[in-house]
């Protein structure tokens, strides 16, 4: 390279822009990687075409595909905005690149919009992706669209909240199992594929409360039952929503 | 002429030929001999102390490091160099003391200086998924007027990479891929935390060109190294740090001459009469035979010291064989300072 290459000419590019490159980035990150397109895309699509061919669950009353079909989609927000951005996160913290990205023109609360971006564009293939399978599984929604994507984005945020606090605050390998494990109970103890009143009342009362069994019994009240807005669910979401991203402003630790 | 300096004070003394005393008055904080040193320093620090819990990291340390010129922070490891470092890149709140970098406080004014600086950590800094190319696309896009990048990554040997991903990238080119990271934005200033670990003796000459082009074009360099080689090839100046402390600065000439004598050696017969030999030599020269016709002369070896010697060994009828000035390096004045070794 000629003399005067290296010959400084420093500035931040456009905010914007950086937003979308690294919300760019993080996305092609996400979708390189096998084990989080597993997590996201593979066993939310299995489950829904499993259990909605095979009669293994009792549904209730109704198509099973109708029963599940939400179920699914409230998982496919969990291990997006949950398992698969605390588990990323989680190992960039480990490996220096939360810290180095610290020290570029990038803001800090620019790196969270952008993160928030690439769950929000993942999501939306899922959604996409899970939609198209229901359908050709015979599922007839019902309900307000609008009411739907209220509950996915507040379901976001709660589990964006909560997956950062612990990629913030846990050991990358600490991280990665335990979300699994978290990602695994809440498969099964939050109304998902298995009704939630299969349990015990004493542990309905208390599973009811998860944000998995908020969101997804939320949608189910709109896509299956066609309710206008179910209040209860959002509020419990909204709770969650708080509670997790206060921690992990309050605890989450860069290096 | 000696300007080895010991002690918190920064900036460079002329005309004192013993360490200084620490806090003793600067006699002539003009005579500075960098012509960059003319303007506003780039890093100053002062006083700045850094704890982990109860282990002090950095202990009341002063630098100055001016612009436009190659600044090594050369020490053992743990001396505090990376956290020295990262106090100046905004990473950590100083427990005591100020820094400022090209003038702003590196924590209140982040977002000012950020893009000002360029930071090559000592590990780590990139996703394990991306590719060499596109994580320096990427930092690119993060700036305003960048490098070709392109360019860069043939210049740092990163072309043969293609499509592997970070995590399976050699320890070389991963180092190669942070140092292009941190010249990208194309900085005033960069700081380098040990550019060179952990590359073969190629890279690392290839690392220490792109270094001196940078210096070249005017962008300022504050580097870390634990191998007194690399500063005394690079830097034009060199702080020396122990123990979180700045124990000498300067070229590495002057680090090298000042305090230190330097020796000449040569073989000849045995049983020289050293007695007539050291009349001849300046006041302070010693003169020994160190094993049967080994000889060492100790001082202040220059031109003249050795046209004497030689012109000795004439009248004597004297081959001196294998006569050899040894220069003081950076790790004898660094084992003169703290009694260790600097790679121990
Ligand atoms: N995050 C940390 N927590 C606790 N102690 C730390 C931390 N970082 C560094 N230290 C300690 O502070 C001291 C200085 O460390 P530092 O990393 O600054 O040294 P260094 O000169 O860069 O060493 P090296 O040549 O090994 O990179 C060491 O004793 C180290 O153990
Ligand atoms: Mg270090």
């Amino acid at each position: 390279m000629s003399a005067g290459t290296y010959t400084p000419r420093p500035g931040a590019a456009p905010l914007p822009r950086m937003i979308a490159a690294q919300a760019a980035l993080e996305t092609r990150m996400l979708l390189r990687n096998g084990e989080q397109l597993l997590l996201t895309v593979v066993i939310p699509a299995l489950l829904l075409v499993l259990f909605s061919a095979v009669d293994i669950i009792d549904t209730g009353a109704g198509e099973p595909v109708d029963f599940l079909a939400p179920g699914v989609l409230a998982l496919a927000v969990m291990s997006t905005a949950f398992t698969g951005q605390a588990i990323a996160t989680g190992f960039e913290r480990r490996y220096g690149v939360l810290k180095r990205l610290g020290a570029s023109p990038l803001p800090r609360w620019g790196l969270m919009a952008a993160k928030t971006l690439s769950v929000l564009v993942t999501e939306v293939l899922q959604v996409a992706l899970l939609t198209v399978i229901a359908f050709a599984l015979g599922w007839a929604p019902e309900g307000n669209p609008l009411a739907v994507l209220l509950l996915l984005l507040l379901g976001t945020v709660a589990f964006s909240g909560l997956g950062l606090l612990m990629a913030g605050t846990l050991k990358a390998e600490a991280t990665l199992a335990a979300a699994n494990l978290v990602f695994l109970l809440l498969l099964v103890g939050g109304g998902v594929i298995v009704p939630l009143d299969r349990f015990p009342d004493a542990a309905q009362s208390v599973l009811g409360l998860l944000p998995i069994s908020a969101l997804s019994d939320g949608l189910r009240d709109v896509l299956q039952h066609g309710t206008a807005m179910p209040w209860a669910d959002a509020a419990v979401l909204a709770v969650w929503a708080v509670l997790g991203l206060g921690a992990a402003a309050r605890f989450f630790r860069w290096e | 002429m000696a300007a080895l300096r010991a002690g918190p004070r920064p900036g460079r003394r002329e005309g004192s030929e013993e360490l200084g005393e620490p806090g003793a008055p600067d006699p002539s904080p003009a005579s500075l001999d960098l012509p960059a040193m003319s303007s506003e320093p780039v890093v100053q620090a002062r006083g700045l102390v850094k704890r982990y819990g109860t282990r002090t990291a950095v202990d009341g340390l002063d630098l100055e490091v001016a612009a436009g010129a190659v600044t090594a922070v050369l020490g053992p490891n743990g001396a505090g160099k990376t956290t020295t470092v990262e106090t100046c890149e905004g990473y950590r709140r100083p427990d005591e003391g100020t820094v400022r970098v090209l003038g702003l406080d590196p924590v209140a004014d982040a977002a000012a200086l950020r893009p000002r600086i360029g930071v090559m950590l000592q590990s780590g800094g990139v996703y394990s998924g991306a590719r060499a190319d596109e994580m320096l696309r990427h930092m690119a896009k993060l700036h305003a007027h960048p490098l070709d990048v392109g360019a860069l990554v043939e210049r740092l040997g990163l072309g043969s990479c293609g499509r592997t991903t970070y995590r399976r990238l050699s320890g070389g080119q991963q180092q190669r891929l942070a140092l292009a990271m941190a010249v990208v934005g194309r900085p005033e200033l960069v700081f380098l935390d040990e550019p060179t670990a952990g590359l073969d003796p190629q890279a690392r000459r290839s690392t220490w060109d792109l270094i001196r082009e940078l210096r070249t074009d005017g962008v300022s360099v504050v580097l870390t190294t634990h191998f007194m080689d690399e500063a005394e090839a690079l830097a034009d100046d060199v702080a020396v740090i122990d123990a979180g402390r700045v124990i000498a600065q300067g070229s590495p000439e002057q680090l090298c001459r000042g305090g230190a004598e330097n020796t000449l050696r040569f073989t000849g017969r045995p049983g020289l009469d050293l007695g007539s030999l050291l009349k001849a030599l300046p006041d302070g020269s010693q003169a020994d035979e160190l094993t049967t016709g080994a000889y060492r002369i100790a001082g202040q070896i220059d031109p003249e010291l050795l046209a004497t010697v030689t012109s000795w060994c004439a009248q004597h009828g004297v081959m001196p064989e294998g006569i050899a000035v040894e220069r003081h390096t950076l790790e004898d004045v660094f084992l003169e300072l703290t009694g260790k070794e600097l790679r121990a």
